[in-house]
């Protein structure tokens, strides 16, 4: 960040335009430096205001012709999983889950009326973290890399891992993750798991978390599409495609995880819509 | 949702070199008749049910006819066995299995069964080893089915199961007087994963979600990041540790609060937000904070999510991630409270540890119906909370102190609530929480102190012709003097600590050890005194006019009250001066205006209202108490019309008159006296027992026969007196009907709390608000 304020300082930016539109948590934290190192007053918006303009505003104006908004059709089946566009003409209500260094979950009920329902801390940043601390990776890509590589089941336990089999009493599939990182309680078995192993069984750690927190938010205010954004999902098919799964599998299919091509970038699109709002 | 109680020693190998002390744990086991067994990671729960052999002291009418009653004692006392029936219900580390296992097997002699009821995720592992040891077929149940029954259990049978945790508060527990219904709820145990389940009926309950972020999540993930292998170390750690040096907060991201949402700056915006770089170390101590409160959070804000969507709002929190951890609790209680803004509170149970194997057990029992009795928790018998627990006692890790036990007593009769309570729900019997109130605790821990040799020493005079009284009274002293101790370092060990609680635990520690009735003959010899005053008594009472002998009745029941082997004040004064009499107890009373003095009201009530329907009253001590105190009083009311339910207690209490006495006293006063004669006869007058063998009384654990007769006879006036049951408890019980509390206070620091001097009177006349 003070690169570019340097670089806008050097490139005379002021003189183009007296104010930038700016949003984030950064709006806050670097005001001061734009203002004494590049001559810059910044028009603060609200994070949340912008993220909810900019996401209705690419998909209705659409990229290149194809659907901004896409899901994933059959994703508890491997096979068959396809990514198909979908048309987000009526968009209310929906649950929006951006995915950050944290999360946040709003419930948008139109144009100008949403809400901040909850988020968790457990969100982007807390994957990278732990990947860092876990494999001594130094890049987001390089932690998704690993992960994209990784077996998870060999840190987590499983239900079948302490059940031999499904939970039948409680309907709980073999399969599923009874404790992330369980395994791991183990001596001889951390020992015998890979950094990739580790990477991926964070991955899925917050990203199931994530799921199952917007599945319960989804209910709780009775909504049934959930639009997931943020650069946590950028390049990341596998966080994608688990969120599509759990979304339909817990929801017995009532729910639907949606996704955005552009994910990360609504909240400057939404900054740009509010100058023009401005102007 | 396997399950780890955190204090293994870790290697696999089974520790053998142990000697257990047989006289403490693994009681009563020669007549055990039913097994269950708990085995979790790390902790086996075994529970059996067995009968308990214990002296019961017996009073029984002699016959009269032609003796010369005037030297022959009123009635004849003899101790018998009694067999009763007991839940003993033992926690030990699984290294000591096969050494428990041998020594079950080697005194177990009279059982007739033929299965174990086994559950928890060890149970498949040790399968082989049990029924080889004990020839004993395993037969396994549903963790989690087992796990329900044994909360409903709890729930239902034991006082101030559940607790809040309060911090910063010089008692972190807040214990919760039991509501009368006990669903729905909702349970979630903090196992190696989480299982969220709705607890709708004793039988009906649904797993509606769960999480796999748990306490494995942060064992496992705690181990790889700290290189510190053990669960209860990984605690510590986190409770030294700085979060904000690992988690991005909001101030982080904004450089202070995020204002327009209301988030404080503090709030954790990103966990492990700051780790997100190769090249900086972090400390253990850190990262174990961080993830400890990643792990709490999560599960507390997806708990209220799950509370909201079902409309729940009590929640019990479970599994080996909680228990008897104050660091954890904390966490969640703290988690709970932001994510449901204060609306949702997070709850604890006492005995958690135990649902499992008591769960296992109750499931083998079902042909015995035990949900349709009453247990008491026996005080005695029972490890307190956090026993074993290295966060309270960290150099207390004795190899005995690694076993914990809980003991309950089945009860002869259910108990409920007495049907006139206002609001049973909010009703507690206490009148001052010694573990709120630390000024109030010190006082009454030393008080029974000082008063612990006395007491020992009358127990073993009370029974002369015994060779080992002495060594039994030696060893209740120890038994009673070491509950103190560990009530001095751990009020909240049995639930709220209150004199009532004082007091039952020394009832218990009596019977333990073979004292069923250490006052048996005094009450014998003063009910015999008593008697013989009975006419003369009644005579003079006769005598006077109507407003002159309601007041004479009233001050011959406080009077009466004044004769207290229990406090010990009047102890010492009856111990050197045997002739203290009636009318001398009379001229100690305090002089109208009375420390608390409604008189006025109650007379007025009396010359202007109709006679009431029917009164209760609740009797305290044998002798002029009861003869000379409550019944001139009793046959007044008998006399305007009014029917009276006299509730004694079941079992002995201090010099308590119990229910069997209160028949021959009965007895003998209706030959002598014709209005109690004909109201017997013409049941007007009818004699109940309480369900209780404590001096004090709980309002919400009556006998149901009591609150049968009490709705029958349309109720409409209640008496308590003497300090246990209208002071200590029920002072500020709320009642549908009028009601009486009576005492006289014969403790100087409590007279000087409530601002008086001692013998000041407490005449207490309530009417339920319109």
């Amino acid at each position: 960040m003070p690169a570019f304020i340097q670089m806008g300082s050097e490139k005379h930016f002021s003189s183009l335009h007296t104010t930038l539109c700016a949003t984030g948590g950064g709006a806050y934290k670097f005001e001061q430096d734009f203002r004494t190192m590049g001559d810059l007053e910044l028009c603060k918006l609200d994070e949340l205001d912008c993220l909810v303009k900019g996401v209705l505003y690419i998909d209705s104006v659409g990229f290149n012709g194809h659907s901004e908004c896409y899901y994933f059709e059959n994703p508890t089946d491997a096979e068959r999983c396809q990514k198909l566009p979908f048309n987000l003409e009526n968009p209310y209500p929906l649950l929006l889950v951006n995915i950050g260094s944290g999360v946040s979950i709003l419930a948008v009920y139109s144009k100008d009326n949403y809400k901040r329902v909850t988020g968790t801390s457990l969100g982007g940043g807390t994957f990278f973290g732990l990947c860092c601390l876990l494999t001594g990776c130094s890049t987001f890509e390089e932690a998704l890399e690993m992960a994209s590589h990784g077996d998870s089941t060999k840190v987590d336990k499983l239900v079948r891992d302490i059940y031999g089999g499904d939970y039948e009493r409680f309907g709980l599939p073999g399969w599923a993750v009874a404790s992330s990182f369980g395994n791991m309680m183990s001596k001889e078995k951390r020992e015998s798991v890979s950094k990739e192993d580790l990477a991926r069984a964070t991955l899925i750690t917050i990203t199931n978390n994530i799921g199952s927190i917007a599945r319960m938010c989804a209910l709780n205010e009775n909504i049934n599409r959930v639009v997931f954004v943020g650069n946590f999902l950028r390049i990341n098919t596998i966080s994608m495609r688990l969120l599509a799964y759990a979304l339909d599998y817990w929801s017995k299919g009532q729910l639907k995880a949606l996704f955005l091509e552009h994910e990360g970038y609504f909240g400057a699109v939404g900054a740009l819509l509010g100058l023009l709002d401005s102007a | 949702m396997a399950e780890r109680g955190g204090r293994g020693s870790g290697h696999g190998s089974l520790d053998k070199s142990i000697t257990l002390p047989p006289d403490e744990i693994f009681r009563n086991l020669e007549n055990a008749k039913r097994f269950a067994i708990d085995i979790g990671g790390s902790l086996t729960k075994l529970a059996y049910y067995s009968t308990v052999q214990h002296k019961v002291a017996r009073v029984r009418s002699f016959d009269h006819s032609g003796k010369d009653i005037d030297n022959e004692p009123l009635y004849e006392i003899s101790v018998q066995e009694e067999i009763t029936a007991r839940l003993h219900f033992i926690k030990f580390e699984n290294t000591y299995i096969e050494t428990c296992l041998d020594f079950i097997k080697d005194h177990l002699v009279n059982t007739e069964t033929k299965v174990i009821k086994a559950t928890g995720g060890g149970a498949y592992k040790f399968k082989d080893l049990i029924e080889k040891k004990l020839g004993l077929k395993v037969d396994k149940e549903d963790v989690m089915t087992c796990l329900i029954k044994g909360c409903n259990f709890v729930l239902r049978n034991i006082p101030h199961e559940v607790f809040a945790y309060q911090k910063d508060s010089d008692t972190e527990f807040r214990f919760q007087t039991n509501h009368p219904n006990i669903f729905p709820y909702l349970l979630v145990n903090i196992g190696s994963g989480v299982s969220i389940v709705k607890v709708e009926t004793e039988d009906k309950f649904e797993w509606i979600g769960g999480s796999s972020i748990g306490g494995g999540t942060f064992w496992g993930l705690g181990a790889l990041l700290t290189k510190t292998k053990k669960f209860d170390e990984l605690l510590q750690l986190a409770s030294k540790g700085q979060h904000t040096n690992v988690d991005m907060l909001v101030k982080d991201v904004y450089g202070g609060a995020y204002q327009t949402l209301g988030l404080s700056g503090n709030l954790i915006a990103s966990s492990f937000g700051k780790s997100t770089t190769a090249d900086k170390e972090f400390s253990k101590e850190d990262m174990a904070k961080s993830l400890l409160h990643m792990i709490s959070n999560d599960i507390g804000q997806l708990a209220c999510l799950y509370a909201k969507l079902h409309n729940l709002n009590k929640i019990y929190f479970g599994g080996f991630f909680i228990r008897g951890h104050p660091v954890t609790m904390r966490t969640i209680t703290y988690s709970i409270n932001f994510f449901s803004k204060g609306e949702v509170q997070a709850l604890f149970l006492r005995h958690e540890g135990y649902l499992g194997a008591i769960g296992a057990f109750l499931k083998g029992a079902e042909q015995d119906n035990p949900n349709q009795y009453s247990w008491g928790e026996n005080y005695a018998g029972s490890s307190g909370l956090m026993s074993t627990s290295p966060d309270v006692y960290p150099m207390q890790r004795t190899r005995s102190g690694t076993f914990d036990m809980l003991e309950m007593d089945r009860l002869e009769r259910p108990l409920v609530n007495l049907p006139l309570l206002k609001d049973p729900s909010t009703y507690i019997p206490d009148t001052v929480d010694l573990t709120d109130d630390a000024m109030a605790r010190k006082y009454w821990l030393t008080c029974f102190e000082e008063a612990l040799d006395g007491v020992a020493k009358r127990a073993a005079a009370s029974q002369p012709d015994s060779v080992d009284a002495q060594e039994r009274a030696e060893k209740f002293r120890q038994k009673y003097w070491n509950k103190l101790q560990t009530l001095r370092q751990q009020p909240f060990a049995y639930g709220t600590l209150t004199v009532r609680s004082l007091l039952d635990t020394r009832e218990h520690c009596l019977n333990e050890f073979s004292f069923p009735d250490p006052y048996s003959k005094v009450k014998q010899k003063e009910n015999g005194i008593a008697l013989k005053c009975f006419q003369s008594v009644i005579e003079s009472l006769d005598s006077l006019g109507w407003e002159e002998r309601q007041f004479a009745l009233v001050k011959g029941l406080l009077a009466g009250n004044v004769f207290d082997w229990g406090a010990k004040a009047v102890s010492d004064v009856l111990e050197s001066e045997p002739q203290f009499g009636f009318e001398e107890a009379k001229s100690k009373l305090q002089e109208r205006p009375w420390l608390e003095d409604s008189y006025s009201q109650w007379l007025e009530r009396l010359k202007e209202g109709p006679p009431h329907k029917c009164a209760l009253i609740f009797a305290d001590n044998s002798g002029i108490d009861i003869i000379l105190g409550v019944f001139p009083f009793v046959r007044e009311l008998l006399s305007r019309g009014t029917e009276v339910i006299l509730a004694c207690n079941s079992g002995p209490a201090l010099n308590d008159v119990t229910y069997s006495e209160s028949l021959i006293v009965t007895e003998r006063i209706a030959a002598m006296d014709p209005v109690i004669h004909s109201a017997l006869r013409d049941e007007k007058l009818l004699l109940v027992q309480t369900g209780s063998s404590s001096p004090c009384l709980d309002l919400s654990r009556l006998d149901q026969g009591l609150a049968v007769l009490v709705r029958e006879r349309q109720t409409d006036l209640v008496v308590i007196e003497g300090m246990g049951r209208a002071i200590h408890t029920n002072y500020y019980a709320v009642l549908r009907c009028e009601s009486l509390k009576l005492a006289v206070i014969k403790n100087s620091w409590l007279a000087d709390r409530l601002g008086g001097k001692i013998f000041s009177v407490i005449f207490k006349y309530e009417v339920p608000c319109k």
